[in-house]
């Protein structure tokens, strides 16, 4: 056990990545078996992330080092600087992990039947793998250019997976504008890299932490980095990816894009919080944070009123969710260098974002995946033609009504348990930024009404009066992501105490990250 | 476990929950002292709209572009500009992206 | 920091490369040519690892040729061999859309092309 949890961050990434390799061969063997051995997989790297997680809240920082003789041996001899690939897993990233492991297990079992009419379903399974390779690589990672390799992985296989069903038309355009942003951001990113590899010779995170200036060069690789990953996260006004791919995406894979923009969050709180720390100027990088915050917020929650085709109001949500996030965490960076400010608010408002994350990973992918399910019986995702639907789809109903209530803030669901952090602390810091905040709660729930409304309620309509109610396996998919927001509804004192407040100190620490990896 | 305390404030859903049951078996009270001496099956149960013919199943479902009709409509100074930045050519996209890196590293320059 | 660079005609050249990368991305609505100067970009970033690597008077790492002490470390090539092939990749995915593109909608400039707006 000790030994599995030793190696267990390497694990987490090679496991999946192995399999995915494996899945093509075994899909020649046997269909039934291929199932399986993708479910088991992922059920597998969820109990590895979770056994991770006990081990790091319990011992702190978790480093891994690929080649060397001993995981934790991160700077060879004779050398003073770290030049092996590192893993390092604090509280923060396995919180990412946990968010990613769980969406993940929920969205492939989902994807059992959402995707059995199609072809090629060997190949949705590997890409859908190595989709989860990508994300927890980027998660766990601790080195800059790491980072890119890991942020690629996901972004190929993604846009592949959001391109997959290549018969629909917006399928393939959603999947190519994809890949051409994120290539550009990746590249944008991989300049950066070589920016810090021009000054300090160092790609290892902790290493350059330690040593960066802060010069003309760093300003100009901070603003690509926050720039690039707020691209990939879906941030206004750099959004407009988002309601295309998002909307054209098989329903499993929607949900598993959701994630993977949270990876590209969680390493923009990485550059900011861990990598420039104390040495930026932290009012102007966090104010940067603030306004993209708001933006996305505003703008993506009056762009989704008007939508009429479900998903694309459900992605205009994804971004308008971020902002909340953004607006938390931007919050805290804003008063990093105040320590009287950062313990009275700063630190709730940064739980507050951390926490919206893993919240709205789980309602917003139990929405898309019953929008899914609603695709999958009326072949539509046009609300205009929709109705009466929740005469005959019951279990759909009752999640939709579950997610949408929860990312409206309602109590006593976990969306308003993160909100009202948000909101208490932010209020403190500017009221106006939380009066905002909450008309964006009001006019998403309006939006969700009418959703709601257009949808599932209504007279039974003669051309859906054979619609059944959602296959077994979507069912269990969204019973999974439904169980966990009602477990955390009821117990967020539970869930912030034991993996938010760790995430939000680990960010705020800077000096323990380096000192895990440097000593000392 | 189930209350979370920040700041000056704490919340807790088991109150919350509480409170909402206390409401729903009010309304579940008010509710079963309504009219039962009804018949079914006949005109009693029937849709009634002054003695009018009710529209088909398919008119009587408000459709979801109907719906806010009019918060369009005052907003329309605010929405016609915004809807037309959403071009959907992926260039525009482009355009976004690098428009915002030069603005963030100017700031960056000017105010450090 | 950046010792031993003579001249910066390498970095002119990067900063060319990406300079015209953008211009076609940003100007050309065509998606080959898009896709094309998502390629350039990809040059450009990896000439300037490449050029990041460089040291005057270095011994390249190839370990019959260099002694054994003094030698340049080679991470900046093994940057710019991951990042070629990660660029071959994203290119052929992206080539194999626009064919898609191109069948669907009988168009490839990205403003006909596009399904999706608003």
């Amino acid at each position: 056990m000790d030994k599995l949890i030793t190696h267990s961050p390497i694990l987490i990434i090679a496991i999946p990545l192995l399999a995915a390799f494996l899945t093509p061969l075994i899909s020649r063997v046997n269909e039934k078996a291929r199932d399986v051995l993708v479910i088991t997989t992922l059920a597998f790297v969820e109990f590895l992330v979770i056994i991770l997680a006990r081990d790091i809240y319990a011992n702190g920082i978790h480093i891994y080092t690929l080649g060397a003789s001993s995981p934790t041996l991160t700077i060879p001899e004779q050398y003073m600087v770290p030049v092996r690939i590192i893993l390092e897993v604090d509280a923060m990233s396995i919180f990412m992990g946990i968010i990613s492991a769980t969406v993940s297990l929920a969205a492939a079992v989902y994807s059992l039947s959402f995707m059995k009419e199609e072809t090629g379903r060997d190949r949705f399974y590997t890409l859908l793998l190595l989709m989860i390779v990508g994300m927890f690589g980027m998660e766990f990672t601790g080195d800059m250019f790491n980072l890119f390799v890991f942020l690629e992985i996901a972004s190929i296989s993604g846009a592949a997976l959001a391109a997959f069903r290549t018969r629909f038309t917006d399928a393939v355009e959603g999947g190519f504008k994809y890949i051409i942003i994120s290539s550009a951001g990746a590249l944008v990113v991989l300049f950066s890299v070589g920016i810090f590899y021009a000054q300090y010779n160092l790609l290892n995170i902790a290493a350059l932490a330690q040593v960066i200036q802060y010069t003309m060069l760093d300003k100009i690789a901070l603003a690509l980095l926050v720039i690039a990953f707020a691209m990939k996260l879906g941030g206004v006004p750099l959004h407009m990816w988002v309601p295309d791919t998002y909307a054209a995406a098989p329903a499993g894979i929607t949900a598993m894009l959701v994630v993977s923009s949270q990876a590209c969050m969680y390493a923009l709180f990485r550059v900011c919080f861990t990598l420039y720390g104390v040495t930026l100027n932290m009012a102007t990088v966090g104010w940067i944070v603030i306004i993209l915050g708001m933006l996305s917020m505003f703008v993506g929650v009056t762009m989704a009123i008007p939508q009429i085709d479900i998903k694309r109001l459900m992605s205009y949500h994804a971004i308008s969710q971020s902002g909340y996030m953004l607006l938390g965490v931007g919050v805290g960076l804003a008063v990093l260098g105040n320590p009287e400010a950062l313990a009275t608010y700063g630190r709730e408002a940064m739980s507050g974002g951390i926490f919206h994350i893993i919240n709205h990973a789980l309602y917003k992918g139990l929405l898309f995946l019953t929008a899914g399910a609603l695709f999958y019986r009326t072949g539509t995702r046009d609300l205009n033609k929709m109705g009466g639907l929740g005469h005959n789809m019951k279990f759909t109903s009752i999640f939709f009504i579950i997610g949408a209530l929860s990312i409206s803030g309602i109590p006593p669901f976990n969306g308003f348990a993160s909100k009202i952090m948000i909101y208490e602390s932010v209020y403190r810091f500017n009221p106006i930024l939380a009066v905002i905040a909450m008309l964006v709660s009001i006019i998403t729930l309006a939006s969700f009404t009418k959703a709601f409304q257009s949808a599932f309620t209504g007279p039974q309509l003669p051309q859906y009066k054979d619609v059944k109610e959602a296959p077994r396996s979507m069912l269990i998919g969204m019973g999974i992501l439904a169980s966990i927001i009602i477990f955390f509804s009821l117990f967020p004192g539970l869930i912030v105490g034991w993996i938010v407040y760790p995430a939000a100190d680990a960010l705020i620490n800077q000096a323990i990250y380096i000192s895990a990896v440097m000593g000392g | 476990m189930a209350t979370l305390e920040f700041g000056l404030d704490f919340w807790n859903p088991i109150v919350c929950i509480t409170a909402f049951l206390v409401l729903i078996a009010g309304t579940y009270l008010l509710r079963s002292r309504g009219q039962k001496k009804y018949k079914k099956g006949t005109a009693q149960t029937q849709i009634f709209l002054s003695g009018e013919e009710p529209p088909s199943v398919e008119q009587r479902h408000i459709k979801a572009h109907n719906i806010y009709w009019g918060f369009f409509q005052a907003l329309k100074g605010y929405y016609d500009p915004t809807i037309k930045a959403h071009t959907g050519i992926i260039n525009d996209y482009i355009i976004w992206f690098t428009a915002i890196a030069t603005a963030t590293a100017a700031i960056l320059f000017i105010v450090g | 920091m950046m010792v031993g660079i003579p001249f910066n005609v390498p970095f002119l050249a990067v900063a060319a490369l990406i300079g015209i990368a953008f211009y076609i991305i940003l100007s050309q609505r065509n998606l080959i040519k898009l896709v094309m100067g998502l390629g350039i970009m990809a040059s450009g970033v990896n000439l300037f690892l490449v050029t990041l690597g460089y040291r005057e008077g270095g011994v390249a790492p190839i370990y019959t040729h260099a002694p054994i002490e003094r030698m340049v470390l080679p991470v900046p090539q093994a940057l710019t061999l991951t990042s070629i092939v990660i660029a071959v990749a994203t290119l052929a995915l992206m080539l194999s859309m626009v064919v898609h593109i191109y069948r669907h909608t009988g168009s490839i400039d990205s403003e006909e092309s596009r399904t999706m707006k608003g």
